[in-house]
């Protein structure tokens, strides 16, 4: 660093000189009289006493309002410079936080002028007490606060707006999840169905769905899937998936060629830089004449396994292994299986919202998982789908907000006779 | 297990002689049972001293507050009887402050055997003028409507600030520590709602109803609850009593602690 008078001792720079070089001229600058700085301090003071009346006055503040200072000294007390609206909050909240803590910094109020109109201010108060600690009077000062307010006044709009506009938003989500769902499953005969669908947020659409519909001669489809990701985007394949599952299934009711045909669809659809997935089971109801009860031939792609929940109060998964994500890949490979429903026999198809919910009870993995939904399975067993409905939303009330993603759950069953 | 949570819902602390007479102590809009800490020391000699909070205020459960419960006075006057009914203590002579002298009112009036008495201090019955009736409750509704702006500009202000503490944010832990002002803290959408409840009812048909003993205190200079409106509260009120405190302010059990407590130890001693 280089010091302007180092390299040769010349003539001092005038420009050099500071106050404090000159004792005469800075002490003048703090002979500023203490009594000047208190009047035309550049925020307004005030000093009344316990019972509010106005003991004394700065110049700024009676200038701010357009009082003489006999106006109000011994005449009003501060209260009486508040709106209405200031006055209830000085007496309800401002006075006794006053009293408790000695002191209250930075309270939001409107000063009364003389000619009507509103001065917007910052108010800070403290106690004074005397030497016995006895409180004598309350010193205030208050600062003008006009900008601050017309920026705060614009940031609580905006507040105001965004709260309305996100009950805007999670009105049109519960209108939109609505419409991806059917209204009411439809009932097939000799055998007794049921679903639930738990929202996870009210800000998203979630990307589950499922759907119960008749096919030719007697047969039924049913599906249940769910598209990767949330939100808008996530909506639009959800849509896409449902219509085109039911319409391949009245083009090719073989359930692998119905998942074939999606992943045909959903890979053409959507490439590049914006893939688009789903897991899915897709199921074909066909009544067994001879035996009685159903035949079941699953489909899936990627999907959790279904769980059969047996008469004889046995549970297991139905795997279909080797099943890959439908619209990843141009040829996904499905795995199927077939099973028989007997009476008293329950088929349940759910997604992964509920296995990956959070659990309070394990640490390690907190997640639910596979074998603890196994588990509940073979508890409920035997059952029926209205009961391991009920059984699963009752479980899932007990997550609470640990289950952080949307989650469906299709039950059929063959009633007993 | 009920029972717990009353009391914990409204932060209920009991305190002073067990074999005393019961008095209960209501705090008004603004603040919690803090406000009666310098009259507190004053009874705890001769009585058992009931304090609670308001749900929304102070330490009470604010996830126990519910904008359908809370929306009139009526919720709060049931939560006063739900305390009586679980501290089991007897009949209480019942101390309301401000708008808590109104839900000690419907509450005798619905459970007259639960009270000895009603302290009604600094009441109204109702803050809007009626020109209908040439009833001046002190305010019109478009001053009502600036109080409730004043809350709104006061949210970014201190109780913006105190939301987080209040709803104890777990991701912020620098906020987790006591923040002065904290005894006036209050979520400022519970504020807004108790505001409108506190400023807008209108309780003037439901005294004549009150049949247990009353005293209506009234401050000498009061701007939230002018000397006329003790004046209809004492004539609407059958047999009641009025006494006009030397305290000035909205607040005697802060301004004139002595004098409050005075009043209410002669008024219970009066009703034994």
């Amino acid at each position: 660093m280089m010091s302007k008078t180092g390299g040769g001792g010349g003539r001092p720079d005038p420009g050099d000189q500071q106050p404090g070089d000159d004792p005469a001229a800075f002490s003048a600058l703090l002979e500023d009289s203490t009594e000047d700085l208190y009047e035309h301090a550049p925020c307004g003071f005030l000093s009344t006493l316990l019972d509010g009346t106005i003991a004394k006055i700065n110049a700024t503040l009676l200038d701010w309002l357009g009082y003489a200072r006999d106006d109000v000294v011994g005449r009003k007390t501060f209260s009486d410079l508040l709106t209405v609206g200031g006055r209830l909050y000085h007496e309800t909240h401002f006075g006794p936080l006053l009293r408790m803590q000695g002191e209250v910094s930075g309270i939001a109020l409107e000063l009364k002028a003389a000619d009507g109109s509103r001065l917007p201010v910052l108010v800070t108060s403290t106690i004074k007490t005397g030497g016995d600690g006895q409180p004598l009077l309350i010193r205030t000062t208050v600062f003008d606060a006009r900008d601050r307010r017309a920026y705060e006044t614009e940031l609580l709009r905006a507040r105001q707006e965004a709260e309305h506009e996100r009950e805007e938003l999670k009105r049109l989500n519960a209108v939109l999840q609505r419409t991806l769902l059917p209204p009411a499953l439809v009932s097939v005969p000799g055998l007794e169905v049921d679903a639930h669908y738990h929202i996870a947020s009210t800000d998203m659409v979630g990307g589950d769905f499922y759907d119960l519909f008749p096919l030719g001669a007697g047969t039924w489809g049913l599906f249940l899937g769910d598209v990767c990701g949330k939100g808008a985007a996530a909506a639009a394949i959800t849509s896409l998936a449902r219509y085109t599952l039911r319409a391949a299934a009245v083009y090719d009711p073989d359930p692998a060629a119905v998942l074939s045909n999606l992943n045909t669809v959903l890979n053409h659809e959507y490439t590049g830089e914006d893939p688009r997935f789903c897991t899915v089971i897709f199921g074909l109801l066909t009544p067994d004449t001879d035996q009685g009860g159903f035949r079941i031939t699953l489909a899936s792609g990627g999907h959790p396994p279904a769980l059969i929940v047996r008469s004889d109060g046995s549970a297991d998964q139905l795997p279909t292994p080797g099943g890959q994500l439908i619209g990843a890949l141009p040829d996904a490979h499905i795995a199927t299986t077939t099973v028989h429903l007997t009476a008293g026999d329950t088929l349940l198809l759910h997604t992964d919202g509920l296995t990956e919910a959070h659990t309070a009870s394990s640490s390690d993995d907190d997640r639910y998982g596979d074998e603890a939904f196994l588990g509940f399975a073979r508890a409920l067993a035997p059952t029926t789908a209205s009961d391991a409905v009920a059984a699963i939303r009752d479980l899932l009330d007990t997550f609470g907000a640990g289950v952080d993603d949307d989650t469906a759950v299709l039950a059929v069953s063959v009633p007993r006779c | 297990m009920w029972r717990m949570a009353v009391l914990s819902r409204n932060h209920v602390t009991v305190t002073g002689r067990a074999d005393g007479p019961v008095v209960m102590l209501a705090h008004g809009f603004g603040c919690d049972q803090n406000m009666w800490r310098l009259v507190v020391p004053l009874l705890e000699s001769h009585f058992t001293v009931v304090l609670f909070d308001h749900v929304g205020a102070g330490r009470s459960d604010l996830s126990a507050w519910s904008e359908e419960r809370y929306s009139s006075l009526d919720g709060y006057a049931e939560d006063v009887l739900e305390i009586c009914h679980e501290l089991g203590l007897g009949p209480v002579t019942f101390v309301g402050h401000s708008v808590s002298a109104m839900m000690g009112v419907l509450a005798a009036v619905r459970e007259p055997q639960a009270f000895a008495g009603l302290v009604l201090l600094a009441p109204s019955p109702c803050f809007i003028d009626d020109p209908a009736t040439g009833y001046r409750g002190g305010f019109s509704a478009e001053d009502i409507d600036e109080l409730l702006g004043s809350l709104d500009a006061n949210y970014l202000g201190w109780s913006g600030a105190m939301a987080p503490v209040i709803m104890g944010n777990p991701e912020r832990p620098e906020l987790g520590e006591e923040l002065t002002n904290s005894f006036c803290r209050t979520d400022p959408d519970i504020a807004r709602v108790f505001a409108r409840v506190t400023f807008l009812s209108d309780n003037r048909e439901d005294l004549p109803g009150v049949t247990v003993p009353a005293l209506v205190a009234q401050c000498s200079s009061d701007a939230i609850a002018p000397p006329e409106v003790g004046a209809f509260v004492h004539a609407r009120i059958p047999g009641s009593r009025l006494v006009t405190l030397n305290a000035t302010g909205h607040c005697p059990q802060l301004a004139a602690p002595e004098e409050t407590a005075a009043a209410i130890t002669e008024f219970v001693e009066a009703t034994r």
